[in-house]
């Protein structure tokens, strides 16, 4: 019996971890557009992100 | 005209753009004509690789793109450009709008939910160890510890997923009323409370699954509910957005500028292309045109207009292009006027109290009541210990927790409107279902509502094919209102060497000679020669007779029958037009409308509709124009078509759209047949009552007996709110 005093709270824990993922990725925006960025992972090309668009256009120019 | 276009004007949506932190600028669209998510990659894929452009993102759910640019490099006029070249018509629109208050409300409503949920599971596997463990062998000691862990979870979750409901009673009983959100809260609290201290006791009952389960329950209806109402508001505010508010200003030395309307003031001189709207009240300055007055008076026949006359915001243009000069912004415009007509007539409404609340006023008390009779009747009658009385008292307040109560509603509303949303009907508040349901009166509008609001084709019996087949070909060259339902009539592609002069007409040089459609004069007829009124094209060219097109404001094609429809549920149906007697008549007979009154002025609609409401009647107005507008604000409910003036489509409960009717009749049957399970999920809530209360009376509730009544009751009220999904209403 004396195991559940470590095996509860590490489960409660565990469980927090997630709940903290979902809150994280709720007040990330997430959420906001469910059907657009579901169809967005289907591109054939990997998606850039803007950063990284910019620095392949600026490459570009420069060849 | 002498006004030359020049590409090199600032851009008209100025106002909506924003400036970033680093130098860049961002703006909200609202786009038209995304269907599908090959949509939404073809936009972002044409803009993002666009120098200059930092960020293209379609939100495939609320139809909005955000862009953000280096002003550096490219400007926003010609990336929109690249998009309506593609067939997506895009318009700025203000970002920070009333949907973002809803929207962060959904997000404040999901994350309560996220922690409910977490929390209700938690402890419902330690309560269900718990009960297992009192039927079999378990300690008292490892049973306190699991209550202590379930009392750590539960309290923290309580506070922060209880907050919207604990809010929204505040509220109320600050107010000196109360809602539904009372009794919930009020069981929340005790429970957690009293299973607290229960713990501390060291007791075998504690009751935090039964709160956490509660909160749970209810914030999966709150949040369905919210995000729906988001999803309807931001799409009824992009359908006002994608109207473009954007006026073509002619500057002192001639040239057109284009600005948003908000920046137009008073003297500014305003061109109107043919086939727009006025922006701005004012005096013609310049041209001559007949004007479409109907979303203002109602009124379905065009006046002619010329130098000097006064043109208002929100009538059309028909004939010619024309130069505006504004004349009033502020209190004098007829659009102040009737905005304080609204005003007036929506205090005389009165707040409308729902369902649910008046059902919590009754409940509240109940549960007091029997709260208390429970107290009373085992310490006084039964003489049992005040702590045994006590927790019987908190058993009967838990077990008539209105779980099932608080979603007997919601769990069908979302159903309902989600139902509405897919058939294109936008129900805009919340209790908008509840009123329309009670309606016993269906007042119309006649143009644009009970007709479609434009010009199509009247009969061509005595025309001839030929004829007929070169002017709609003729018309097919022209953006003409008259020339466009000409082309529409028959289908006809455009016909090449075809040449507009704007305000008379078009002509066409054939092998044969010269044709011409257009204005009396320009086809060489004397004006006021024709048989009939209302608007007309006339076609002549060598060796035919002149013809002559009629045009009408038809009826839409399913009115008779939506009135029929709802005549047979027992609906009175009338109609209030600003247009003349005649033609309402004329009208009433073709839709069989009995009752109906013509040349009604905004407030003399307002008057009607009071009168009737004073009668005792639940009124239901539909209508789109500006003098519409005051009336639905004093309706009990208010529908308005999707082409309905923007004031209108503002102050309805409910937006529709396309080209037909039947969506009224629609709404109205989807909001008797969700009342009707709205009275059943009740009757249900309150016959678990029934079982509940004198189980918990007899001392009988164990948390294991009362985890399984609520359950059942929220589960029975959800499965009977999803026969809303079947496909026919009764």
């Amino acid at each position: 019996m004396t195991s559940l005093y470590y095996l509860i709270p590490i489960a409660l824990l565990l469980g927090i971890v997630g709940l903290g993922a979902f809150v994280w990725s709720l007040r990330t925006g997430q959420y906001e557009d469910l059907e657009g960025e579901a169809q967005r992972a289907l591109r054939d090309e990997a998606p850039l992100s803007p950063e990284e668009a910019r620095r392949g256009r600026l490459a570009q120019k420069d060849e | 005209m002498t006004i030359a276009l020049d590409g090199s004007s600032p851009s008209p949506w100025a106002s909506f753009v924003r400036r970033l932190a680093d130098g860049n600028q961002a703006v909200t669209c609202a786009v038209e004509g995304i269907h599908c998510a090959a949509c939404v990659q073809s936009i972002e894929r044409t803009l993002e690789p666009i120098d200059g452009v930092i960020r293209a993102r379609v939100n495939a759910s609320t139809h909005r793109l955000h862009l953000s640019w280096r002003p550096s490099e490219t400007e926003l006029a010609p990336l929109l450009e690249q998009v309506e070249r593609m067939g997506y018509r895009t318009v700025p629109c203000d970002s920070a709008d009333v949907t973002a208050a809803n929207k962060s409300y959904s997000r404040t409503l999901l994350q309560a939910l996220a922690i409910a949920g977490f929390g209700a599971m938690n402890v419902m596997v330690l309560s269900v160890a718990v009960w297992a463990g009192l039927a079999e062998d378990m300690g008292p000691s490892t049973r306190n510890f699991l209550h202590w862990i379930a009392a750590l979870i539960a309290v923290p979750t309580v506070s922060i997923a209880g907050y919207p409901f604990f809010r929204s009673a505040w509220t109320a009983l600050a107010g000196r009323s109360t809602n539904m959100d009372v009794p919930i809260s009020l069981a929340v609290i005790v429970t957690t409370i009293a299973s607290l201290l229960e713990t501390i006791r060291g007791a075998e009952y504690v009751y935090f699954d039964a709160a956490l389960a509660l909160l749970f329950f209810l914030l999966i209806g709150r949040y369905l509910d919210s995000s729906l109402r988001g999803k309807a508001l931001s799409a009824s505010q992009n359908l006002l957005a994608l109207r473009g508010k954007v006026a073509r200003l002619v500057t002192a030395d001639g040239r057109i500028e284009d600005i948003a309307v908000d920046m137009i003031k008073v003297g500014d001189r305003v061109h109107v292309a043919p086939g727009q709207h006025f922006q701005v009240d004012g005096n013609i300055v310049e041209g001559r045109t007949s004007v479409d007055l109907s979303l203002i008076t109602g009124e379905a026949a065009p006046l002619l207009a010329g130098p000097g006359e006064a043109v208002y915001a929100g009538s059309s243009n028909l004939d010619a292009a024309v130069v505006v000069e504004a004349s009033s912004v502020g209190a004098d415009t007829l659009l102040a006027e009737i905005s304080a007509l609204m005003e007036n007539a929506e205090q005389h409404r009165g707040r409308y109290v729902s369902l649910a609340d008046r059902m919590a006023r009754l409940y509240t008390p109940f549960v007091f009541g029997f709260s208390i009779a429970g107290f009373v009747l085992w310490f006084a009658v039964l003489g049992a210990g005040w702590h045994e009385a006590l927790m019987i008292a908190v058993a009967v307040l838990i077990v008539t927790c209105p779980c099932a109560l608080g979603l007997a509603v919601p769990a069908v509303q979302v159903g309902a409107v989600a139902r509405l949303f897919r058939q294109g009907i936008l129900v805009k508040s919340g209790d908008a279902l509840e009123r329309l349901q009670a309606v016993n009166t269906f007042i119309f509008d006649k143009t644009g509502t009970l007709t479609l609001g434009r010009p199509t084709l009247a009969s061509t019996r005595d025309i001839p094919e030929t004829v007929m087949a070169v002017a709609a070909g003729m018309a097919a060259n022209s953006a003409h209102p008259l020339a466009q339902a000409l082309a529409n009539a028959t289908g006809a592609a455009p016909l090449p060497d075809t040449t507009e002069v704007p305000g008379d007409g078009l002509f066409h040089r054939g092998t044969a000679g010269e044709f011409r459609l257009g204005r009396a004069e320009f086809v060489g007829i004397p004006a006021g020669n024709g048989p009939g009124t209302g608007p007309e094209l006339w076609f002549g060219g060598p060796n035919i007779e002149p013809a002559r097109f009629g045009f009408e404001d038809r009826v839409k094609l399913d009115a008779r029958q939506c009135i029929a429809d709802l005549v047979q549920r027992g609906c009175r149906v009338e109609i209030l037009s600003g247009d003349r007697k005649a033609v309402v008549a004329d009208m009433a007979a073709q839709v069989s409308i009995e009752t109906w009154h013509g040349e009604y002025r905004p407030a003399n609609k307002v008057e009607r509709l009071q009168l009737l409401r004073k009668e005792g009647q639940h009124v239901a107005m539909v209508g789109d124009g500006l003098n519409d507008a005051p009336a639905l604000a004093a309706a009990d409910i208010s529908l308005s078509p999707s082409t309905a003036s923007d004031i209108s489509q503002t102050a309805a409960d409910i937006v529709f759209q396309g080209d037909l009717l039947a969506p009224v009749a629609e709404a109205h049957a989807v909001a008797r047949k969700s009342m009707k399970l709205v009275r059943e999920n009740i009757g249900l809530a309150l016959g678990y009552n029934l079982v509940a209360v004198p189980i918990a009376l007899s001392g009988a509730l164990t948390p294991f007996i009362a985890a399984i009544l609520m359950s059942a009751s929220s589960i029975v009220v959800t499965l009977n709110a999803l026969r809303m999904r079947a496909k026919r209403p009764a």
